[in-house]
């Protein structure tokens, strides 16, 4: 991005956030440092809106930051200890709809749900757990699909979609029985042409999308959010893709 | 069960694609054919209609996997859905349903042996003044008892054709107890088509305004607003759009309107097309209407045939407007316009993020109005006989009149016109309700009022209404009713978005757990904390509606849950006893000592 006039401003927890037409408010409080907690956003990808934890209070009215086009005179509150008191209870749905064993998963280390615990400070998954009965899918050679951990994000369907041309992902049912979806008539991950070089296995936030035989090549302790905030990772101008 | 094969695939779906084209928008009206041929969304059916269509096999997956009437798994030739409205509830639908299940030795949610025959539930059917209702293989079926149940287990056994049924069991009424200008005077087709053109678009348009319309279908817009941001906003084609989604439970005017006065609501929309710019639009027609179709579709034959619809309408050249009915497959969040939108283009019915907003982009990306049915028809006597008018009735900031659909504990069950402004007391006196002890008005998303409140009237300013009105007399178990609710907004949730989709999950079993004797105090500020999660959280409308009754009911009827709580400031979700219930079933035990203490 060069230095188009960029006068028109925003201010977010009183500080004043440039904008140019068409940014959206997560975008504006991005290019100037401002974090704003956020799962299924990731600059690179169109903005879905999904997760709700970037929700912030637009002149007293609350409104999604990914998906909200930035306007003039618009006066948001981000860094609130209401928001984020909200934002925890959202994280902590997500830990309990689906089957997040931490302890035990790969991702452990490099999850963005994991990390935007530790960040909003969520001691307990708080509600009473689903234990839904989920799928494994360890079909495909090089890659393991493990929907316990889905959280819906849509950061793969994007992903395979726009980066890849291949569509391999999508999402079936409705409710709680909203679910991640393979492009094969037998559903198994094997049977697309979903590759593990594809942009698509190297996007998700948490450990559905697996690489086969990488799980402990960083070992626990030296991985991303071990000394690393996600705050200030999700800051970086380009996100690393998760290993 | 085995794994079917369909090798003729192909072929049996050759006149489907047909009828339909190539359009990907198509698809949701391909799935429900598809339904209907094979009881079931095959998935090789699902990778010809991708193939044909040119879509991903997952987007066809996608939108069959979220509308409740196709399924991906097999249902039987016969399909019992029993509507489990509230009303419907009180009318005896659950022990209906399990004489009927007992009687054909089947459980509900499963499909019989046969495969000839499943039963299950589904909200609300819109027959909540003739009920307990069903749909049987999308047919509504009304005021059920044990002898039509009796009779409908024999025709099933004997495998006769759902369309040589007894017409006495399909039989829906108007119920038309009150009427006021919109359903009592009589309306000449084509009025308010002739006196738009004889006075002008923009002068029409000033009508609009002048009347003080606003859209009936909750959210109180104002329609001339609407149709001039339409008007003026730059597109390719323009689109009129009616919301015949009608979903909320308790409502059925949209029914009786559709039914009785589809001219008025057709000229509506020709009135509108004219005003916006469009030359296409389409009727959002919920699937539990699906019996209206061949008659509406006989009403836009005769209005063609009439010069009122088609090219050139009433030989002024270049008005050209048509009206496409579009069916939908059992998805309440539809009736949210975006998701209406979305569904219409044979999507999944998610609503969009906005802005921007329909007017500017709206049906594959062009500006588009979509209104109510009875926004519409207000819209047709409006262009016909002025704005002043219809302004002088109602209240300052509630023109016109309201068509309430009531039903519950009332003596006269039906719809009822009643200008703007009218207090509760004088329609539940209208309506024969006595010792009345709430309301729920406009639907579980609406508002629960209690018996203090009758006093105040249905109008914007203070209890404005989709339309429903549900009335519940004194002795009524209240948990049960928002429980029901409950239960409702979790079946509905699109799923989008975390708070709407697990919220409205947790809601539903912590009323469960207090309605079950194991609540405690505790969880009374647990549904207040989520409740409030749900309201300024969530996406649409959907999630921030779904935790009013209960809030409500907190708030009013504290006699209706703190009898139930246990005397301790916690205690567990996990209910001991209740995760017996599967070996009960196993052993078909429910004796005492088949039960915890």
């Amino acid at each position: 991005m060069g230095a188009p006039a960029m006068s028109k401003t925003i201010t977010i927890d009183g500080k004043n956030v440039p904008f140019q037409d068409g940014q959206t408010i997560m975008n504006a409080a991005l290019a100037a440092g401002v974090y704003i907690p956020h799962l299924c956003h990731n600059p690179q990808f169109e903005p879905h809106g999904s997760c709700k934890l970037c929700v912030v209070s637009v002149n007293g009215r609350n409104m999604t930051s990914c998906t909200m086009p930035a306007a003039e005179d618009m006066v948001v509150a981000n860094n609130t200890p209401e928001l984020n008191s909200d934002r925890k209870a959202l994280v902590q749905m997500l830990f309990v709809e689906g089957n997040h064993i931490c302890p035990a998963c790969e991702a452990s280390g490099n999850c963005q749900l994991q990390a935007a615990a530790y960040y909003l400070n969520m001691l307990s998954p708080h509600y009473t757990h689903f234990y839904q009965p989920r799928a494994v899918d360890a079909s495909h050679p090089d890659i393991f699909l493990d929907l316990n951990r889905c959280i819906l994000c849509e950061l793969c369907v994007r992903a395979s979609r726009e980066v890849d041309g291949k569509n391999v992902f999508g999402i079936s049912g409705r409710g709680i029985g909203t679910r991640l979806v393979v492009n094969a008539a037998s559903g198994r991950l094997g049977d697309t042409n979903f590759a593990a070089t594809d942009k698509a296995a190297h996007v998700c936030p948490t450990g559905t999308i697996l690489i086969k035989r990488q799980g402990y090549k960083i070992p626990i302790g030296q991985r991303t959010f071990d000394h690393k905030k996600i705050s200030e990772v999700q800051m970086e101008p380009m996100e690393p893709d998760h290993e | 069960m085995e794994p079917r094969e369909f090798p003729q695939i192909e072929q049996q779906l050759a006149p489907v694609f047909e009828r339909h084209g190539r359009e990907a928008n198509q698809l949701l009206q391909i799935l429900r054919e598809v339904q209907e041929i094979f009881h079931f969304i095959p998935p090789a059916a699902i990778t010809c209609i991708a193939a044909h269509l040119g879509v991903p096999r997952t987007r066809v997956e996608g939108v069959a996997g979220f509308y409740s009437f196709l399924s991906l798994k097999p249902v039987g030739e016969y399909r019992i859905l029993f509507s489990d409205n509230i009303t419907d509830q009180m009318q005896g639908n659950p022990e209906l349903m399990r004489y009927f299940c007992h009687k054909l030795w089947l459980e509900p949610g499963k499909v019989s042996e046969d495969s000839l025959l499943s039963v299950d539930s589904t909200s609300c059917t819109g027959m909540c003044d003739q009920g307990p209702a069903a749909l049987v293989n999308g047919w509504p079926l009304t005021n059920l008892d044990h002898e039509r149940l009796d009779l409908i287990a024999e025709l099933i056994r004997g495998r006769k054709p759902v369309c040589d049924w007894p017409p006495r069991l399909f039989e829906v009424k108007d119920n038309i107890r009150r009427s006021g200008t919109l359903l009592g005077e009589p309306f000449a087709p084509g009025a308010a088509i002739k006196a738009t053109l004889a006075r002008g678009s923009a002068a029409t348009l000033l009508e609009m305004e002048a009347s003080g319309l606003r859209g009936r279908g909750g959210a109180g817009f104002s329609v001339a607003r609407k149709w001039s941001m339409c008007r003026a906003s730059p597109g390719e084609q323009h689109y009129m759009v009616c919301n015949a989604d009608e979903g909320e439970p308790g409502t059925f005017k949209d029914r009786v309107l559709l039914n009785s006065y589809a001219d008025l609501v057709c000229e509506g929309m020709t009135v509108g097309a004219r005003i916006i710019g469009a030359t296409k639009g389409f009727l959002y027609l919920r699937g539990e209407y699906r019996y209206l179709l061949n008659k509406l579709e006989q009403v836009l034959a005769r209005r063609r045939a009439a010069g009122l619809l088609g090219r050139n309408i009433l030989g002024e050249t270049g008005f050209d407007f048509d009206i496409e009915i579009h069916l939908g497959a059992g998805a309440y969040i539809c009736g949210e316009e975006s998701a209406l939108i979305e569904s219409l283009e044979g999507k999944r019915g998610r609503p969009r993020n906005r802005p921007p907003f329909p007017v500017t982009h709206g049906y594959l990306d062009q500006p588009t109005v979509v209104d109510n049915v009875e926004t519409l028809a207000c819209a047709a006597r409006i262009a016909a006989q002025g704005g002043e008018w219809f302004a002088a009735m109602g209240t300052a900031q509630s023109s016109g009149s309201k068509i309430l659909s009531i039903a519950g504990d009332c003596a006269r069950p039906g719809i009822y016109e009643y200008p703007f402004g009218v207090t509760l007391h004088e329609i539940l006196d209208d309506c024969g309700a006595e010792d009345s002890y709430a309301v729920q008005v406009s639907g579980p998303s609406g508002i629960l009022v209690s018996s203090k409140e009758f006093g105040r009237c249905i109008s914007f300013e203070d209890l404005p209404t989709a339309g429903a009105f549900t009335v519940f007399k004194r002795g009524r178990d209240l948990l049960q009713i928002v429980q029901n609710f409950a239960h409702f907004f979790a079946h509905e949730s699109c799923g989008f978005c975390t708070p709407c989709r697990v919220g409205t999950q947790l809601q539903k079993k912590i009323v469960d757990k207090i309605a079950n004797d194991h609540g405690t105090v505790s969880d009374l500020e647990e549904l207040k904390q989520l409740g409030h999660i749900m309201q300024t959280m969530s996406h649409c409308g959907l999630g921030h509606t779904a935790p009013n009754p209960v809030l409500d009911m907190l708030k009013k009827f504290p006699d209706a849950y703190q009898h139930k709580l246990k005397d301790l400031a916690f205690e567990p979700a996990f209910d001991l006893d209740g995760a017996l219930e599967t070996a009960r079933n196993i052993t078909g035990r429910d004796d005492t000592w088949a039960h915890l203490p």
